[in-house]
């Protein structure tokens, strides 16, 4: 961004509204269409922890009532520090995941140091608005977004709706088709300070749980060796956790299940 | 058609560069420096309305010598980018480096492809947590950035109150004792100022989050005193 320098016709003098319109941010209108349905066909989840934050997702895709695509990844790296994971219309989701982790990229090398991380989820934020009229049509994309804030040495995490509201949680989100299910079995899970491996075990029960009650979230895929993605956020930065170490997970919880 | 005199761009420069500096040395100068809880900032200003010395963000202030209406445009122009980075990303982002090089590129331009350089001098300055995150940005009407510390001198005399400076600074001084070692810098041998021809203000540590404030010329004379 340049710096807004105005000849005196055209200055805006104190009005900050009228400021944004003249640098061209201010959001779109919209007009008309029906209100369309929260997102969904995906379960993505993410979780504070003793050194930052887990995030985790399902890998289907849906059209329809048909499995499109078993090995999606519909939660990311989004740079060094933080991961977003999306729910929504398959297509503008992952264009919108490029755009940011491109736009992250961008800043850092133009002004020489990273955004805060306030200030990427604002960030996602302007995105997922910009996005509305899409939304409108359809074509939403929700994301939410975690990272480790190396300012005050811990996790956090944010939630958005489609108009880009954009919401701080303190524990957990779950977002998605099966996110009331996921969402549920974190409640109850959740531990203030977890350990890492407590924080994997508890977003897995949380996707497994999901996948068993939602047609539109996949379980992990054994025959084929897909299992969900799931990565640690902290000082270390993004930690995807292997699958062999997510196959014993899931098999501790398939044991569980068995016993009951 | 008349053909233009041809005009080395040496020369071209130099005549700029002559040109602005006569037009900051007619102003007064200004001293910005670091004390205990902050930097402080002051002017030599008869003025109590036409402001030197103002605030940009929460952490970070501005200080311009030369013509009034030249570094006005800048400080808006500054208050403006630092409004919308805040806005667009986080308050945090808004940094003095990223402002003062968008300084030097608009006033490199207007240097090298305007009728006429700007004849100011501007400082960007902001706290950090700790005195060791100070920025002093001293940046002069050709675009040039000086990342200075300790203390910066603007204006045409810079160079006896810079010699002045170096004697009367100490690191760590109080409000007090560093508006004292200021204004007596400003000062020098033959004229002595008072608290009601300089223009002072501080961004201080604290609580707050806008850390701007301006000290008037009461507690200005009871810090000097």
């Amino acid at each position: 961004m340049s710096m807004p320098y105005f000849t005196p016709s055209q200055d805006p003098g104190a009005n900050f509204q009228e400021l944004l319109s003249r640098v061209g941010l201010v959001p779109r209108n919209v007009q008309g269409h029906s209100i369309v349905d929260i997102p969904h066909a995906t379960t993505c989840v993410a979780v504070t922890y003793q050194d930052g934050v887990v995030m985790a997702g399902d890998r289907r895709a849906t059209a329809g009532n048909l499995i499109s695509h078993r090995d999606m990844e519909k939660v990311v790296k989004a740079d060094t520090y933080s991961g977003v994971g999306i729910a929504g219309a398959a297509g503008p989701a992952m264009e919108m995941i490029k755009l940011f982790q491109l736009q992250l990229e961008h800043y850092e090398k133009m002004e020489g140091q990273q955004l805060s991380l306030e200030g990427k989820a604002n960030q996602l934020s302007t995105m997922v608005r910009a996005n509305l009229p899409s939304a409108m049509q359809g074509l939403g994309v929700v994301p939410i977004f975690g990272g480790f804030e190396p300012r005050q040495s811990k996790g956090r995490l944010w939630d958005y709706d489609m108009t880009g509201g954009r919401y701080e949680e303190r524990e957990f989100v779950a977002i998605g088709s099966g996110s009331l299910h996921a969402g549920t079995v974190i409640k109850i899970g959740w531990r203030a300070q977890m350990t890492k491996s407590d924080a994997v075990s508890l977003v897995c029960r949380a996707l497994w749980e999901a996948a068993d009650a939602d047609s539109a979230t996949g379980g992990p895929d054994v025959m084929r060796g897909i299992y969900p993605i799931v990565a640690a956020i902290s000082q270390d930065g993004w930690v995807p956790v292997p699958d062999d170490e997510l196959a014993q997970v899931f098999e501790s919880i398939i044991a569980q299940v068995r016993s009951r | 058609m008349t053909m233009p005199f041809y005009v080395p761009p040496e020369q071209q420069m130099k005549d700029r560069a002559e040109f602005a500096r006569k037009g900051i040395s007619r102003g007064r100068s200004l001293v910005a420096c670091q004390y205990q809880d902050g930097i402080l900032f002051v002017a030599e200003n008869l003025s109590n309305t036409l402001r030197k010395i103002s605030e940009i963000y929460d952490r970070i202030a501005f200080a311009g010598v030369g013509k009034y209406n030249e570094f006005d445009q800048l400080r808006q122009a500054g208050v403006r980018a630092a409004d919308l980075k805040g806005y667009q990303y986080a308050r945090d982002d808004v940094d003095a480096r990223s402002l003062a090089n968008q300084y030097a590129q608009m006033m490199g331009h207007i240097f090298t492809h305007d009728q006429k350089p700007l004849e100011v001098e501007i400082l960007v300055a902001e706290i950090g947590y700790d005195a060791s995150q100070d920025r002093l940005f001293h940046i002069l009407y050709d675009g040039t950035v000086m990342d200075e510390s300790r203390f910066s001198v603007l204006g045409g005399d810079a160079d006896p109150i810079s010699e002045r400076m170096n004697t009367s600074f100490t690191v760590g001084a109080t409000l007090s004792a560093a508006l004292k070692a200021c204004a007596q810098s400003l000062s020098g041998p033959d004229k002595t100022l008072a608290a009601v021809d300089l223009e002072v203000a501080v961004i201080e540590r604290g609580n707050n989050r806008r850390c701007f404030r301006r000290i008037e010329a009461i507690e200005a004379t009871s810090l000097m005193g």
